[in-house]
């Protein structure tokens, strides 16, 4: 590629390859919003990337950055790779997507609501209600519910991606436990004392307010009547994968992190167990599971819940975000309904589209995906993690075999989409020691409470392997800090 | 606070000092074996299996080892996985436990603990430990002290830290006790031991450094090792920051300061032990030490301090707060956190 720029020399040799670039145009200029920094690029020596690079992986070991691998209990922890080439979003770009995306939660509560009470899109017919009614995650028991506040989704991680054409379109909704906001936080941190001279140069906005602005949303969810609440964020414990967020985000909220065990339900009050004996617990932010809050209402045999929560929670002694039941809002099926949802509630055209999506359950739909398996990337409508998913034109014929006689089994659980060839970003590969194109996708964290935060960016994870279109920590996915730049840049 | 965090911090310091007084223990006997003229196998014995059975776990070792030598007794105490209380194994806990209360200690107090966590776990610490073990146990003793400076420099000194000081202190004051009962075979079973010959001058010079009581015992008492002398040091001097007295003085001064009773009085069990200890180490002299016989007097301290842990134990923590079992652990892996997760 010829460029004018003054671009260090690992780029030499940087190639497009035909795909959407986060940084340069097709036609190998750079982006104006990535200028500033460009510039800045160029004063680091060559040997002080490695440098500070490892230094940076050692301060996130020392400091137990880490995630725990699934199902090694002798904990083993790694660090989430963290890639020093920052991604930048101009100001425009990120007044768009803030729009949209508060446009989405804002329906998304409201059609929970609506669900869980009178059901008027399903009366409407705008979803078919066997969509509803067969979701795994739909709880008929708090059907005329009051969550407190109205809100369903406290806290919601919508992942972003850019396909060919650069246009930014969701993939998923994650309304449970959406994690991964501790990294946000961290990456900027590590950033910022490896590389002070770029922020001088370019003008980021700051993200290290995300805590307070959780915390007042927690706040404002405080049962009727309690002024000064106690909020508590409640952790399946020390060998859940994303601990250290949880133990981060209590320190930097000043509240007490608990597990199950610390919490005890009296006359349908919720306690902690402390040295001075029982205290009052009003707000719990629990990255645990509906299924495993209480052993006495959901799965007996939990042994991360506390008996008789739920029972204080009907009763409005104490509230939780998210609430109970918004798994509804993240099956993949649901998605599919987002843009009719938007439609339905705020009458409005939704400002970041969704991923083309056919459902298995629809005939038409089914017929074309099991003819198409391997053009398409089929996943099953209520897992997370890679699980249940068939990435079609990388399978084997007996993967898309076996995936084609799931589908026909249970239709219900099957979504497809087209296969979308994520936006690249430059990204220094160890290995060659030059910077190279990997994919990448987004995950802001949007905050509704009194009012709709977004931290300026989110969650930037990069697939490291070379033509990897996976993100997951788990295959080779890495990290970067997100840059959201001021109005003037 | 939290009964679990308290439970935890408790630990993380209580493994903290065991660790740091192993270190001592090893590093202090190895270089004692220099001067050693045999090197018999019962010779060695006898030189290194008080050392395993102060440390409480002489089956375990007898289970794993044919015979007492330097090397194996090292190992043992230093990285065997199945000694929970090697070095290695009461820094793992030590960090363990710091791990679930992360939001309760400082970022340097963690970052401490967690790069000495990680140095133990690399191959080039027990490359050290064989290259040169004064290194290695230096490296390890440096460690913990930085460490005791941070607890005290950095944190809060609210409930809290009265936790993190009685774990210490209830540790120190047991493993003082069993250092000094290491060489209680050369004392006769009723009655003040004699002076003694210059080989176990060094023995009994051994166990004072083994404390860090060298240079205190000899700004006390000269540079002469008397054995009465150093039993009564390490035992009933209250100006020593690692005798038994001293330690149960801070420890009843710190489960005073979490109740906030006035001294001399008490709230709880814990307390009352912690208190009817002190006045008899305050009030107790090391003639009637010796005439109850100084094994069988180090056996009931140990006891009585196993009772005031036990009580605080009932105050405070009041459940059991163990490590998950299988079921919970993977109840606890399976939560969905929306992120690592999808793609």
């Amino acid at each position: 590629m010829n460029r004018s720029e003054p671009l260090p020399d690992t780029f030499n040799g940087y190639a497009l390859d035909g795909f959407f670039d986060e940084m340069f145009t097709a036609q190998g200029g750079l982006r104006p919003h990535y200028q500033r920094f460009a510039s800045s690029l160029g004063t680091v020596p060559r040997d002080d990337w490695d440098h500070r690079r490892k230094a940076v992986d050692t301060l996130f070991l020392r400091q137990g950055i880490t995630f725990n691998v699934y199902g090694d209990s002798k904990g083993t922890e790694r660090i989430f790779p963290f890639d020093l080439m920052p991604r930048i979003i101009s100001a425009a770009e990120w007044e768009r997507l803030e729009a949209g995306l508060v446009q989405r939660i804002t329906a998304l509560n409201l059609f929970l609501h609506d669900i869980y009470h009178e059901q008027r899109i399903l009366k409407d017919g705008v979803i078919p209600p066997y969509y509803v009614l067969s979701a795994r995650h739909f709880r008929r028991e708090f059907v005329n519910f009051q969550v407190p506040g109205d809100i369903y989704i406290h806290i919601c991680g919508t992942d972003l991606i850019r396909g060919a054409d650069g246009e930014f379109m969701v993939l998923e909704d994650n309304a449970r436990c959406p994690s991964g906001v501790s990294y946000v936080l961290e990456n900027r941190r590590a950033m910022k004392r490896t590389f002070p001279s770029f922020f001088e140069a370019t003008r980021v906005r700051p993200v290290d307010n995300y805590p307070a602005e959780l915390l007042a949303v927690l706040q404002h969810i405080a049962p009727a009547g309690v002024s000064d609440p106690t909020v508590v964020l409640l952790t399946p414990g020390a060998y859940n994968s994303a601990y250290f967020e949880h133990t981060y985000l209590a320190r930097q909220m000043g509240i007490e992190i608990v597990e199950g065990r610390d919490l005890t339900v009296r006359n349908q009050h919720v306690f902690m167990r402390t040295t001075k004996g029982l205290r009052p617990v009003h707000v719990i932010y629990r990255r645990i599971d509906d299924d495993f809050l209480d052993p006495t209402v959901f799965r007996p045999d939990s042994a991360l819940g506390v008996p008789g929560l739920v029972h204080a929670y009907r009763a409005g002694t104490v509230s939780l975000a998210n609430s109970i039941g918004t798994g509804i809002a993240d099956d993949k099926v649901m998605y599919y309904f987002v843009p009719r949802i938007i439609k339905y509630y705020l009458d409005q055209e939704p400002l970041i589209k969704n991923v083309p999506t056919y459902l298995a359950s629809e005939e038409a739909d089914r017929k074309y995906i099991v003819e198409n398996l391997d053009q398409l990337v089929v996943k099953a409508a209520n897992e997370a993690g890679g699980y249940g998913m068939l990435m079609g034109p990388h399978a084997t014929q007996s993967e898309r075999d076996e995936f084609r006689r799931r589908i026909e089994a249970d239709p219900r659980n099957y979504i497809a989409q087209p296969m979308i060839s994520l936006s690249r970003h430059p990204t220094f590969i160890n290995d060659s020691g030059q910077v190279e194109g990997r994919h990448i996708d987004l995950r802001p964290y949007i905050l509704y409470g009194k009012k709709t935060t977004i931290i300026p960016g989110g969650l930037t994870r990069v697939a490291l392997r070379r033509g990897s279109l996976v993100v997951n920590s788990s295959q080779g996915g890495g990290s970067k800090d997100t840059w959201v730049l001021y109005g003037e840049d | 606070m939290l009964s679990r965090v308290a439970n935890c911090l408790f630990w993380l310091s209580r493994y903290l000092e065991r660790a740091d007084n192993t270190a001592r223990l090893v590093d202090v006997n190895l270089q004692l074996l220099l001067d050693q003229r045999s090197r018999d196998p019962e010779t060695l014995a006898g030189h290194w299996m008080p050392i395993v059975q102060s440390a409480g776990d002489e089956a375990l070792y007898r289970s794993l080892y044919p015979d007492a030598s330097a090397s194996n007794v090292t190992d043992f105490l230093v990285f065997h996985p199945a000694n929970a209380n090697s070095i290695l194994g009461s820094i793992t806990q030590s960090r363990e436990n710091a791990r679930m209360v992360r939001d309760q200690i400082t970022i340097e107090l963690w970052e401490e603990l967690n790069r000495l966590y990680l140095f133990l776990h690399t191959p080039r610490a027990a490359a050290l430990l064989k290259s040169s073990p004064v290194e290695f146990f230096q490296e390890v003793r440096a460690a913990s002290l930085h460490l005791q400076g941070l607890v005290d420099a950095t944190i809060l000194h609210n409930e809290g830290w009265h936790f993190l000081q009685a774990g210490k202190f209830l540790e120190r004051a047991d493993k003082t006790s069993r250092i000094l009962d290491v060489r209680h075979h050369a004392f006769p079973e009723r009655g003040a031991p004699a002076a003694t010959s210059s080989v176990s001058a060094l023995e009994w010079a051994a166990v004072l450094r083994s404390c860090s009581a060298w240079d205190a015992y000899k700004a006390v008492h000269g540079a002469e090792v008397h054995p009465a002398l150093v039993a009564e040091f390490l035992l009933l001097s209250d100006e020593f920051p690692r005798s038994v007295r001293f330690a149960v003085q801070e420890l009843d001064t710190c489960l005073r300061r979490i109740s906030g009773v006035a001294p001399g009085r008490f709230s709880n069990d814990a307390e009352k032990l912690a208190g009817r200890l002190l006045a008899e180490l305050q009030f107790g002299t090391a003639s009637e030490i010796f005439a109850t016989g100084l094994h069988r007097y180090i056996d009931e301290l140990q006891f009585k301090l196993n009772a005031i842990g036990e009580a605080l134990f009932s105050v405070y923590i009041s459940q059991q707060f163990a490590l998950p079992d299988g079921a919970q652990l993977q109840q606890q892996e399976e939560q969905q956190q929306q992120t690592q997760a999808d793609g």
